[in-house]
């Protein structure tokens, strides 16, 4: 680009318009794996839920848990106090249940596994001993693993198709399995533990989750018990029209501690799929969690065809005195995100944090933040927030600061800070604050900035292109979020940083 | 060699002609000062030099070894080994010093089709860099120029060019803002830089920068042109008796 404006002008905007166009074309994961899919039929009605009930086998209890959930689902509506915008949902018209057919038999070595499916986590760049695993290769587990150790859960549209270090993690007297195993495993747990965070009658889609969810990863720490490696479930969308509604329960006996990690992709397609997870997480007297997301499901086109809605509730109920929660979370991908990761700070001295960045590009569009429910004395918490809109995205943060009158004496400290890249997007900032009593101290900052013209400059004329200097601006705009985040997945997010805003400068 | 040959360029935002029609040439290894009062051009020159947007070149060519900057876009330009250290270093928070120069060192092997330094290497020749300068690990971990004094952010500026190993070094008013210490350091930088092939152009207002970074040539520039060119006198002719007769030479 040289410095005459008129040449400038046209080179940049021949300079966006391609690199725009191939943004959809950079999403990594955008690929499909072809492999044979059991479905159940399409559409969702209380056989639907009798079915998925039945495929996994489950006892009468969570049955008429869930067609409660349906029978309350049906008379609800839709919310739309989101600052998101998307064609209405026609939930008939999806499928409900998909499995991949290689899993109705374990296969005995790596020959009997599909080879597409080992493809798929290969591409997702997961090692092969792991993909051993996941692919429910027998004696998988007995390979030793090699660097360091992560357990992996992995659900494959609706099911969990393996875990790793079951066993090692079992010595520690750690439980990581998926939902359905523990089911029937430790039904009495599930039992005790399921719909106490987020309750059947929550909201829309933790209703709709609680009725025909398929799957998702079951943690148990016992008391005292230190987890000996990060847990970690990684989400893959692969068939068509089909939903994704997995169930993670995460418990912390008195004293635990545990990391747990949780990553996102989904193919490429023009119809937007419909996703929407419950997370719930329980947390006794000392004990510590901490749990990381990278969401990175496809964000549909440039065009803003086709992408994942993605309606999530998280939530982690701090019981005990002393507990803390850490919610950090690093969103690039869906076109529409609904998430607010939330607190409940029940015990007293306990502790909530939430770091999150929230990048949108194209027409994606975010609404996102937390809610930190202080009823316990002395309960402290934190919010950091920065939301990066490129393109003609639109992202809000929304949250929700509320102090107890029996929460005397506590504190909320909140920081939301915009970027924006260019002039189409958007950045909004909606805090809602609740104070019952006069001990407690709620702080609340915000800005709204630009990529600066003369940082630009600076590293450009110190030899960066312009995507690397956009890059290295909004990952230190995003620093303190960046380093809440385990290291390699730290890393990890830096890059899809820089991905995720590919084409937004020219 | 750094040629600019009758450039010429406005401000993209109103119609007014900044440079009219300049001319300079440096020899490999040598060191120019420009000096001029305010408005008549320096700093334009320089950021047209390297690109800034918010220029329109009416006329004219900017050549480093004979190839033409200004149909370069900026980072081309560094990589090519134009180097601009700025008179206002600007401020990037969240963004550690090592990290900033290592993407920056390499951006441009990259550019050149060298290979990258590892993180090992990279750290050996920053730290070797910095203590030359005075500058401790501290300031190389935090945020670029992010609460650092004028002399900091100056010292800083002449690490990464230190770091980058340009062809072409303009510095522009790099002593403004400086105390006679700090003004002696950042000199002192410069002149180890110097090695008979790589070029300075010093753009100041006072001559007390020039006692240190001895020019072999200085030009005085007006009203968007070189207006006088002489040896090292001419600096000390300005520092005693203004620009007011030179401006009148000419006229």
């Amino acid at each position: 680009m040289a410095v005459t404006e008129d040449v400038a002008k046209e080179g940049i905007e021949q300079e966006t318009v391609d690199a725009v166009k191939t943004v959809g074309e950079k999403y990594k994961y955008g690929f499909e794996t072809d492999i044979e899919m059991e479905y159940a039929p399409k559409g969702l009605n209380e056989d639907i839920v009798r079915l998925i009930s039945e495929k996994n086998n489950e006892p009468e209890w969570l049955l008429e848990w869930r067609l409660a959930a349906y029978r309350r689902w049906v008379q609800l509506e839709e919310p739309d106090w989101a600052m998101v915008d998307y064609p209405e949902i026609d939930f008939q018209d999806q499928y409900y249940y998909a499995r991949p057919k290689s899993m109705m038999e374990k296969p005995k070595s790596l020959d009997e596994v599909d080879p597409k499916l080992l493809e798929t986590y290969q591409k997702l760049g997961i090692p092969l001993r792991e993909q051993m695993i996941l692919a429910g290769v027998e004696g998988a587990e007995d390979i030793p693993a090699e660097g360091r150790k992560v357990a992996v859960d992995a659900v494959f549209d609706s099911v969990s198709v393996g875990t790793t270090f079951k066993e090692e993690l079992a010595k520690a007297g750690v439980i990581f399995m998926s939902i359905s195993e523990a089911v029937q495993e430790y039904p009495d747990l599930v039992r005790k533990y399921l719909g106490s965070v987020v309750p059947v009658s929550d909201n829309y889609y933790a209703t709709l989750n609680s009725a025909v969810f398929s799957d998702g990863s079951f943690v148990y720490i016992p008391e005292g018990v230190k987890c000996p490696m990060e847990l970690s479930t990684y989400f893959r969308i692969n068939a068509e029209n089909t939903g994704q509604f997995e169930r993670t329960l995460i418990v912390a006996d008195k004293g635990s501690q545990v990391s747990y990690l949780e990553g996102c992709t989904a193919p490429k397609r023009d119809i937007a799929q419909l996703h929407a997870a419950v997370v719930e997480i329980v947390i006794m007297e000392d004990a510590d969690v901490k749990y990381s997301t990278v969401q990175n499901w496809y964000p549909g086109d440039e065009e803003g065809k086709g992408g994942i809605y993605n309606f999530v509730t998280k939530r982690a109920d701090c019981r005990g005195d002393r507990a803390k929660v850490m919610w950090t979370q690093v969103e690039t991908g869906s076109a529409v995100t609904w998430k607010y990761p939330s607190c409940i700070l029940r015990g007293d001295d306990s502790q909530g944090e939430f770091y999150s960045i929230a990048i949108t590009n194209n027409y994606q569009q975010a609404d996102t933040g937390t809610k930190m429910i202080h009823l316990g004395k002395n309960t402290k918490s934190r919010i950091v927030s920065k939301g990066i809109s490129a393109g003609r995205a639109q992202n809000t943060y929304r949250g929700l600061v509320t102090m107890h009158p029996k929460a005397k004496n506590s504190r909320n400290f909140t920081q939301c800070d915009s970027l924006l890249i260019g002039d189409k997007c958007g950045a909004h900032t909606v805090p809602y604050i609740e104070v019952k009593n006069n001990s407690s101290r709620v702080e609340h900052e915000a800005t709204t900035s630009k990529v600066d013209d003369e940082q630009m400059f600076y590293c450009l004329q110190r030899g960066m292109d312009e995507e690397e200097a956009v890059a290295l601006i909004v990952n230190g705009f995003a620093k303190e979020v960046l380093q809440a985040l385990p290291m390699e997945f730290a890393m990890e997010a830096q890059k899809l940083v820089a991905i995720s805003l590919e084409g937004s400068v020219g | 060699m750094f040629e600019i040959k009758n450039l010429k360029a406005s401000l993209a935002d109103e119609d007014k002609q900044i440079l009219k029609g300049m001319d300079l040439t440096i020899g490999d290894g040598e060191v120019h000062a420009i000096m001029g009062p305010n408005g008549s051009g320096k700093s334009t020159m320089s950021y047209v030099a390297s690109g800034k947007p918010g220029y329109v070149v009416d006329e004219g060519e900017v050549l480093l070894d004979g190839v033409n900057l200004l149909e370069l876009d900026p980072a081309e330009r560094a990589a090519a080994g134009l180097f601009l250290a700025f008179q206002y270093p600007v401020e990037i928070p969240g963004v550690g010093n090592m990290t900033f120069l290592r993407t920056a060192v390499n951006a441009q092997r990259k550019a050149r089709g060298e290979e990258e330094l590892n993180a090992a290497e990279f750290l050996k020749l920053v730290r070797e860099k910095a203590k030359s300068l005075k500058i401790d690990a501290d300031m190389l971990k935090r945020p670029v120029n992010v609460g650092f004094s004028g002399g900091e952010k100056k010292r800083n500026e002449i690490l990464q060019m230190a770091m980058l190993e340009p062809k072409m070094c303009i510095l522009d008013e790099t002593d403004s803002g400086l105390d006679v210490d700090a003004m002696k350091l950042v000199s002192e930088g410069v002149n180890a830089l110097r090695d008979g092939k790589r070029s300075f152009l010093v753009i100041t207002h006072y001559q007390r920068l020039l006692d240190h970074i001895k020019p072999d040539v200085v030009h005085i520039m007006a009203d968007g042109r070189i207006i006088k060119t002489g040896g090292p006198e001419l600096a000390l002719e300005v520092e005693h008796n203004g620009y007011a007769d030179l401006l009148n030479e000419v006229a």
